[in-house]
């Protein structure tokens, strides 16, 4: 990406392999890769099955759903902001969806279509009220988390909602090809976000924001603007992993995605995007995810218990962010 | 009482101090001199222990220092006044004082009247008046820093380090400084002074040590040396006149910008003023008397009561920056790191940062090879000196910091930059391109309005002068009027048309 070859003098000594090596590491993405292929190893010597193509596909397939929606969540992370109301407008996207599908017996274009207006329309209410509203992003999402949450447990008696059209679940279980659909969902959407960040102005204008607020606003970024539209997409993303679980799931489900919102950060972090926003790539946050996926799928298969899962998880996003740390 | 011998320090590959003695006696002030970049805060940093020197000793009454941190420097005597303060806002005087060392009764509960009683004597011994339970936010900055040096006091410092103290007070509150300083010398205190402002060397201080480029040029009584031979010390250059020539303004010119009524506070004075082409409007006053924020409500990212804007005679209002920017009117903030500049960006980023309209392609795309090469000439032309235009700027000197501002608004086609304190914290070289970088400029027809606090500066630059006090204009003067007691009557004694 960067032309630097355009700028190097001409004595410049030639490239050694060392130097090589050092600019692989001094990408962002060295560390995030190093310790996905750490533990994929790992996760192969301890399990014969780990390596195999279906095992793999299968493992992406798993993650889809916390990937889509840490690529809403890497945007607003990325303007220093935080979206804790995902898993939740998950949930109420696919139950509002299913409801109307199923209870009130409409099309089912038009329930999709309803899932992804309660899912912009969510992203919408948040960045107003913390770009206009100036309130804080952590409060603002953790207050549209219960509200939402709460909307699905109204709306579907706290039950499921299922007896869907059948090709719904092709978008949680079909494949084009071996591909799983939602896996190749996943690899479009994270590619549209990386044109976003890095092809559009939009996309400067939201590193610049997490960089230094006060700067791009005088400088002319319409802040606000930028900032609504972050929520705006993280809710979008929420609705769009929402009809993968959907699909996945056959019905609509208010209980579904509880602490996501959780595994979405985690994701963006162990990418290597700073928590307080200004730097990262979106890519990361992929493998972040991948990594998560790949330590459930793993443990699962050594047939570790599962409380003890999410201990041993708690424990490796520690070291990921202290290496990390210690490496810049 | 204070010596520091062949004193070098090496990051990486480059030498940023290259064997420079420093000597300063009990009961001096001593002035450390050189520009930007000449190795000051290096030096000071390698003095209270925050940075270890790679070879030199340190020796306090003659005795060698090692220190591995800044406890050991501050146990040794050596108190440090940082020109960002180290103070929590939210705390009172007292408690920023006796942070992480408050006294506690036998219980372990705090001791508070012990420590006020403490306070109290510092400050009284600094002959100093200083509201002790309000939080230190609500406190000037004048009175913040009494309240770092008293701090430092109470660590029974020695040797006491100001770095840049008087860059942000007012006159008045400078002069206070310089009797406390004056106090502590008489108190037998050695005081390393850092300025940019020559002629309070020569007020306050007892002897001056010069630095260039990391090499010790050398020491002198202030008795003994003048203002020239000083500048030349620094720069190793004669500089025979750094304001460049102003030109004859027309008698004509057009009004591009004009403010009708500005009212920054309710009950406030109301004030106006007109910014013609090719000229520069100098904001004179004092620092609070409403310059900044003026310019700041203009472009709407203050808010005044009430703000009647102009442009090229038409109204208009804007409700953020990016209105300004659309109308050819941008900003060069005072503090460039926090306002001006997106430190985690490269020079490349922050020049386009706002310009992305100049190179779209395909409606909703950057334009990369155009951003690049725009913006690289953007860069030469402000002659922004840095390995190429990816480096980051927050290795960047304050000068090329600014440059590279100036930069990403002269990428734009604007008519109308308003410079806050243009020159803070660069160092005389750079202080000059910067000069002829804003005559350039207003030579094409376009207009400036600078705000500033050095009168020097205002004087140099101004072809018209409005000064401010207590929020508002009470004069503009023009041409030969412009004089520093002119300017500095109006900012002190002038009296503000109030409306209620």
């Amino acid at each position: 990406m960067s032309p630097e070859s355009t700028v190097a003098s001409p004595s410049n000594p030639p490239r050694s392999v060392g130097s090589v090596f050092r600019k692989i590491f001094a990408s962002p993405l060295a560390l995030p890769l190093i310790g996905l292929i750490v533990v994929s190893v790992l996760m192969g010597l301890a399990s014969d099955n780990f390596f195999s193509v279906s095992n793999l596909l299968n493992v992406l397939r798993q993650v889809s759903v916390v990937a889509i929606l840490a690529v809403g969540m890497t945007f607003v992370i990325l303007t220093g902001g935080i979206d804790l109301s995902v898993g939740a407008v998950m949930a109420l996207a696919g139950t509002i969806a299913a409801g109307l599908m199923v209870k009130m017996g409409m099309p089912a274009g038009v329930g999709l279509l309803a899932g992804l207006l309660v899912g912009l329309g969510l992203g919408f209410f948040n960045g107003v009220l913390v770009a206009w509203g100036r309130m804080p992003a952590i409060i603002v999402t953790l207050a549209t988390m219960g509200i939402a949450r709460g909307l699905g447990l109204i709306y579907s008696g706290g039950y499921p909602i299922s007896g869907l059209p059948s090709w719904i679940s092709w978008f949680g279980v079909g494949r084009v090809g071996i591909i799983p659909v939602p896996v190749i969902a996943m690899a479009l959407i994270y590619l549209i976000a990386w044109v976003l960040l890095h092809r559009t102005p939009f996309g400067r204008h939201v590193y610049a924001i997490g960089g230094n607020e006060v700067a791009a606003k005088l400088s002319g970024v319409k802040t606000e603007r930028v900032k609504l539209a972050v929520y705006v997409i993280s809710g979008l993303t929420a609705a769009l992993a929402a009809l993968i679980l959907t699909g996945r799931l056959m019905s609509g489900q208010p209980n579904a995605g509880v602490g996501f919102e959780l595994d979405a950060i985690a994701a963006v972090v162990l990418g290597g995007t700073a928590i307080a926003g200004g730097r990262g790539l979106i890519f990361g946050t992929l493998i972040g995810a991948v990594l998560l996926g790949i330590l459930n799928n793993g443990l699962n298969l050594m047939g570790i218990n599962p409380y003890l899962q999410d201990v041993i998880k708690g424990f490796i996003i520690l070291l990921a962010i202290y290496i990390g740390r210690e490496w810049r | 009482m204070l010596r520091l011998e062949g004193i070098r320090k090496r990051f990486g590959p480059v030498e940023v101090l290259r064997g420079v003695d420093l000597e300063v006696k009990a009961g001096e002030i001593h002035a450390l001199l050189g520009e930007n970049g000449a190795g000051k805060s290096t030096l000071m940093k390698i003095l209270c222990g925050i940075l270890t020197p790679t070879a030199g000793t340190i020796r306090i009454n003659g005795e060698e220092q090692h220190f591995a941190d800044y406890d050991q420097a501050t146990a040794a005597g050596i108190g440090i006044v940082f020109q960002e303060f180290s103070l929590i806002p939210y705390l009172t005087p007292v408690e920023n004082m006796f942070l992480a060392r408050e006294m506690t009764t036998k219980l372990g509960f705090l001791d508070r009247t012990a420590m006020r009683k403490r306070a109290q004597e510092i400050l009284a011994q600094l002959d100093v008046d200083l509201p002790l339970d309000v939080p230190v936010r609500r406190l000037s900055v004048a009175e913040q820093q009494f309240v770092e040096i008293a701090k430092a006091l109470s660590l029974n410092a020695r040797i006491l380090v100001l770095d840049e103290p008087t860059a942000t007070l007012t006159p008045s509150e400078t002069e206070h400084l310089f009797k406390v300083m004056r106090e502590l010398r008489k108190q037998g205190v050695a005081i390393i002074f850092i300025s940019h402002h020559l002629e309070e060397i020569f007020e306050i201080c007892d002897r001056i040590t010069v630095l260039r480029d990391g090499e010790f040029v050398g020491d002198s009584d202030v008795a003994d040396i003048d203002n020239d031979r000083l500048v030349e010390m620094m720069v190793g250059r004669r500089i025979e006149n750094s304001f460049p020539p102003k030109p004859a303004l027309l008698p004509q010119a057009k009004i591009l910008l004009e403010c009708e009524e500005v009212q920054l506070r309710r009950g406030g004075p109301i004030s106006s003023f007109q910014l013609r082409e090719g000229e520069i409007l100098g904001f004179a006053g004092l620092v609070g008397s409403g310059r900044t924020e003026t310019a700041l409500a203009m472009l709407g990212a203050y808010p005044a009561v009430r703000c009647k804007v102009k442009v090229d005679g038409q109204e208009t209002r804007f409700r953020e920056p990016a209105d300004g920017l659309a109308h050819g009117i941008g900003l060069l903030p005072e503090n460039r790191k926090e306002e001006g500049l997106i430190t985690s960006f490269p020079i490349l980023q922050n020049i386009s940062i706002n310009n992305y309209a100049k190179y779209r392609k395909n409606m909703w795309f950057i334009d990369m090879q155009k951003e690049l090469a725009s913006s690289e000439a953007a860069m030469k032309s402000v002659r922004v000196k840095a390995p190429n235009s990816h480096t980051r700027v927050d290795n960047l000197s304050g000068g090329n910091q600014q440059k590279v501002v100036i930069a990403r608004w002269l990428n734009h086609s604007m008519k109308v930059l308003i410079f806050d304190e243009p020159t803070r914290g660069i160092d005389v070289g750079a202080k000059s391109e910067i000069y002829q970088l804003m005559r350039d400029f207003t030579a094409k027809g376009d207009a400036i309005i600078m705000i500033s606090s050095e009168l020097p500066e205002v004087i140099g630059m101004s072809d018209r002068v409005c000064v401010f006090r207590s929020g508002g204009i009470v004069a503009t003067v023009e041409g030969d009027a412009i004089t520093s007691e002119g300017i500095m009557t109006h900012a002190t004694t002038g009296k503000a048309r109030n409306v209620a």
